[in-house]
């Protein structure tokens, strides 16, 4: 078939994006007449639309073959599905979990999750990119929705300097980006990442590790790896609770394939070029990120170089530069989100009206005062510190696995001796609630049936993936040939 | 049944566990029958477990398997042998007193009490009867979060630096061994031990191996220099804590050597011998001294526990020695059949000991000896156990304690005359550091008020020491049933030791 035919049958792929788009538009006119009258209708509209997105994901989008649409520039395959799956799944939770925070904070606007929706957009476009301009639109796409979702709150001056400092730093890096892809398409004469694999040959040449060079800073960036971090715990900490939950959760699976898309499939040909590059980047990531969150004090910055030393491991999967290295990184991407979903929404469930719940020492005793969110959070941390037999455990595995399978002796070293830095802080969290006393003062948790349902759910996926962890590692592995 | 006996051991606690958490505190008193009726449970199907075993044969017994991680090939695979299977009947005799013990004392959160302990003992006898190594390690590690729960929870005023130093020492050491396991995966494609006991290795990956599970097991038995975990656990952790970390965990460090390093990196092992005997020799005889000066009871216990342990390690790596020293390996298999009694002995003595320890701090909150003096005269039953276990532990002939470390030294002739002497100047260094203990605390005039006022064992108590004592002396007086199961896995374990994997 050739790409460039085109009837409305074989838009069947793309279903998702052409969905969403339609009803980012409908959200948006629903938010302007109906929204504004009746505070939340929006929220729920929201929640069905993704919903609905993920029936009809399946329903059209389940390709068991690569696509390529729109002219070589689309691809839909079996990848793309399963990482829009999770995409709609974890902005759905995030949004579930979000509500009463908002409304706490007067931000329940309609326009909140508008810009949701149009990152997740965003994302599906970096899902799906097979050219270089694809996914410059899906990583400005998302980027643009974040950094205002960031300053949503406009009465608060910390989210302001973290949307500024967010932008900022988020330009410089699409510039960086940009600036790699001119050179390769210098190179190339070619936007089309397919094309590209087959013209990247020359790793040794100048040109191509000029190119790679800026790309790979511009992923680093996005991914949030050190010495690029600098942003993260800022944002995290600066951004209300209910954005930091999103902005820790669905857009890393977006920047996972832009790894992927990029690196690994476009510029497979200069593998050895920037897994050279990433070696370092990736053990200063997990010494950084696992050594700074120790000194932490603010749980939501704690998470922040928690999130820096996962994605430490994620780069990993990429230093050992095979299709075992991409499935291992993507299952930890997928853990990753699991596990953050659920962590940061113990945050945003802790938090009250005028209580951020941000310090760590607002977990002591939680015990008491919330068992289920206590021992929601106490499996999510032992899960993150690796410990089996909780889910997070199998992802570091897959990353060691595949590090061994590419001989990586020191790296495996250094990854199991962070892990173990990595969980004391993360036992210090399960500390702060089981083993001290709660201060009188503290006010109570979210109480609505519905969400601790989802969080009761969240936490017991986590264990029961632990337990039986064959289908998902089974899938990560079938969706990366 | 015998097909999915293991998985009743493992899986009705674990069960049970879930059931009187979600119970709740709340319903405590049915909480309590559970876990006291689970605990029993568990013992009684050891019974078939025992009776049943066939002793004329080092193959797994009472196997199972299912699909687990197929991609992996990695199993649901359990089996026991005569090495494994003493263990497992030791950990389901000694969660018993556990339960007893906490009756009408642990009064904060009892509900999660029973359960860490009834999970903690599924876990416990999944470590023994795995048999792929992924299943193993995954039963190895989920074993440490009840572990620091319960060090956690229930613990003494320093507990969270106690229980975070015990979980972080415990983790390093494991996740060197997972990295090791997963090496020898990808060289091998299977997760079965046995496999990875079959796997040719070359010098310098069995050495790498080896130092993974020398960190990982060395921790946990644990050996001089990485023991300092182990007093400030056991200082900290409730009565029922220090009984199953003496009694189990520890063992787990020994049974790993058993399992793991001895057949996987025979040759590593056979080069690095001298490394393990001197650190043994070590602890048997500094810790000893260490012992001597504690003020506290349960730390005089703790280092006593490492001093014995340490007799384990010898036992187990003098195959090493006397293969060098008479080209043979005759008389190899008493120093490993002296370390297995050794450990066995140890579970029923330490845990014996620690819930002596128990009782006293129930009655005056203190576990300083300078607090104690007289307590014969107060209570005498009590102080007949006491003194029972305390020889025990001195190694008393007719006791349990004596038969291992009899072997192991006997072994230890063989090998070399200094190690024996030196193992045996320890037999000198317990007894003092135990019946010194013993003198303080039980006998003299009584020490003061507070002792004056104390009441004898009550029946729940008199029920579990006595218990207890019976299975010390049974051990001790009639050893040959447990050299019967151990025999012929030992055996093999010998050949498997000294034989080469470098492949030629």
């Amino acid at each position: 078939m050739s790409e460039s035919m085109m009837t409305l049958h074989s838009l069947g792929p793309a279903v998702p994006e052409i969905y969403l788009a339609a009803a980012i538009c409908l959200v948006l006119l629903f938010e302007a007449f109906i929204g504004v009258k009746r505070q939340g209708a929006t929220g729920t509209l929201t929640l069905l639309v993704l919903a609905v997105g993920a029936g009809l994901t399946v329903a059209f989008a389940d390709v068991t073959h690569r696509v390529v649409l729109f002219d070589g520039s689309y691809v839909a395959d079996p990848l793309a599905f399963v990482l829009k799956l999770a995409g709609f799944l974890s902005v759905a939770v995030a949004l579930l979990y979000s509500r009463a925070y908002l409304r706490n904070r007067e931000i329940l606007k309609g326009e909140y999750y508008v810009l949701a929706l149009t990152a997740l957009l965003g994302i599906f476009v970096l899902i799906s990119a097979n050219s270089l301009l694809t996914v410059y639109l899906g990583v400005e796409l998302l980027a643009l929705s974040v950094y205002a979702m960031v300053a949503f709150d406009r009465e608060s001056g910390v989210a302001a300097e973290a949307a500024m400092k967010y932008f900022v730093l988020g330009a410089i890096a699409s510039g960086m980006l940009l600036y790699g892809m001119s050179i390769v398409y210098g190179l190339t004469g070619t936007l089309n990442l397919g094309r590209i694999a087959g013209a990247v040959t020359a790793p040794d040449s100048l040109g191509v590790v000029l190119a790679v060079t800026f790309i790979v800073v511009a992923v680093a960036f996005k991914l949030g790896a050190v010495p690029f971090h600098m942003w993260l715990p800022d944002v995290y900490e600066g951004a209300p609770t209910s954005v930091t939950l999103f902005i820790g959760t669905a857009p890393k699976i977006a920047y996972f394939a832009l790894a992927l898309r990029l690196l690994a499939h476009g510029l497979a040909g200069a593998t050895v070029d920037w897994t050279r590059m990433l070696m370092p980047i990736a053990v200063l990531t997990l010494v950084v990120g696992n050594v700074v969150a120790i000194a932490q004090t603010n749980i939501k910055r704690m998470l922040a170089y928690s999130t820096i030393s996962h994605v430490g491991f994620i780069i990993l999967g990429f230093v050992a530069g095979t299709a075992s290295g991409y499935a291992a990184a993507l299952y930890y991407t997928l853990v990753y989100v699991l596990v953050s979903l659920g962590s940061f929404g113990v945050v945003v469930l802790a938090s009250r009206k005028g209580f951020e719940a941000d310090k760590l020492s607002d977990y002591k005793g939680l015990y008491r005062r919330d068992p289920l969110l206590a021992l929601a959070m106490a499996m999510l941390m032992f899960s993150t510190a690796g410990v089996p037999p909780f889910v997070g455990f199998w992802a570091k595995l897959r990353i060691i696995q595949a590090l061994w399978e590419s001989s990586h002796l020191w790296l495996v070293i250094i990854a199991v001796v962070m892990s173990v830095v990595g969980a004391f802080y993360y036992l210090r969290v399960v500390k702060l609630m089981y083993f001290d006393d709660a201060p009188e003062t503290l006010p109570p948790t979210e109480r609505s049936v519905g969400v601790r349902f989802a969080l009761g759910v969240n936490a017991a996926a986590v264990l029961v993936l632990g337990v039986f962890p064959a289908p998902l590692l089974d899938l990560c592995a079938h969706v990366i040939h | 049944m015998h097909d999915y006996l293991l998985s009743l051991l493992i899986w009705l606690p674990i069960a049970a566990g879930i059931v009187v958490l979600l119970l709740g505190e709340r319903n405590i008193v049915a909480g309590r029958w559970i876990s006291l009726i689970a605990t029993l449970a568990t013992l009684a199907l050891c019974v078939p477990l025992w009776r049943d075993f066939n002793t004329h044969t080092a193959a797994y017994q009472f196997v199972e398997k299912a699909a687990w991680i197929p991609r992996f090939h990695a199993y649901y695979a359990l089996g026991v042998d005569g090495i494994s299977m003493p263990l497992i009947v030791l950990t389901a005799l000694m969660t018993i007193p556990v339960v007893i013990a906490a009756w009408n004392v642990i009064n904060a959160r009892p509900a999660q009490y029973y359960a860490s302990f009834l999970i903690m003992e599924g876990l416990m006898i999944g470590v023994f009867a795995a048999t792929d190594a992924l299943l193993f390690y995954f039963f190895w590690e989920a074993m440490l979060i009840p572990m620091f729960l319960i060090i956690g929870i229930w613990g003494g005023p320093r507990r969270v630096y106690a229980t975070i130093k015990f979980f972080l020492y415990t983790f390093l050491g494991s996740v060197f061994m997972l990295a090791a396991l997963i090496y020898m995966y990808v060289k091998c494609g299977s997760y079965s031990i046995a496999a990875f006991q079959a796997l040719p290795l070359t010098l310098t990956e069995q050495r790498w191996i080896f130092a993974a599970f020398l960190i990982a097991f060395a921790v946990k038995v644990p050996m001089w220099p990485v023991h300092t975990w182990l007093p400030d656990a056991h200082v900290e952790a409730p009565t029922g804590g220090s009984v199953i970390l003496a009694a189990i965990m520890l063992k787990m460090g020994g049974y790993g050597f058993l399992r793991f390093a001895l057949p996987i990196a025979p040759d590593a092992c056979r080069h690095l011998y001298f490394l393990i005997v001197v650190l043994s020799l070590i602890a048997v005889i500094y810790i000893g001294f260490v012992a001597l000066v504690q003020q506290d009871m349960k730390k005089l216990i703790a280092y006593s526990s490492i001093a014995h342990m340490g007799f384990v390690t010898l036992g187990i790596f003098l195959v090493y020695a006397i293969l060098s020293n008479t080209g043979s390996t005759h008389g190899a298999a008493m120093g490993m059949d002296g370390a297995m009694v050794q450990m066995v002995s140890h579970g029923l003595i330490s845990g014996a000991l620690f819930l002596c320890v128990g009782v006293l701090y129930d009655r005056m909150h203190s576990r300083q000896i300078a607090d104690y003096g007289g307590v014969v005269n107060t209570m005498p039953v009590f102080a007949g156990f006491m003194v029972l276990f305390a020889l025990a532990n001195t190694g008393l002939p007719g006791t349990s304690g004596f038969v291992g470390e009899f072997l192991v030294i006997l072994a230890s002739f063989k090998a070399n005359f200094w190690y024996s002497a030196l193992a045996a100047l320890t037999l000198i260094l317990a007894a003092a550091y135990t019946l010194w203990l013993v003198k303080r605390v039980v006998f003299g005039p009584v020490g003061n008020d507070r002792v004056a006022k104390l009441t004898d064992l009550n029946g729940r108590e008199f029920l579990i020491l006595g218990a207890l004592a019976v299975v010390v002396l049974l051990v001790g007086i009639w050893p040959a049933p447990l050299l019967k199961v151990m025999g012929p896995s030992i055996q093999h374990l010998v050949h498997q030791a000294v034989a080469t994997k470098i492949p030629a």
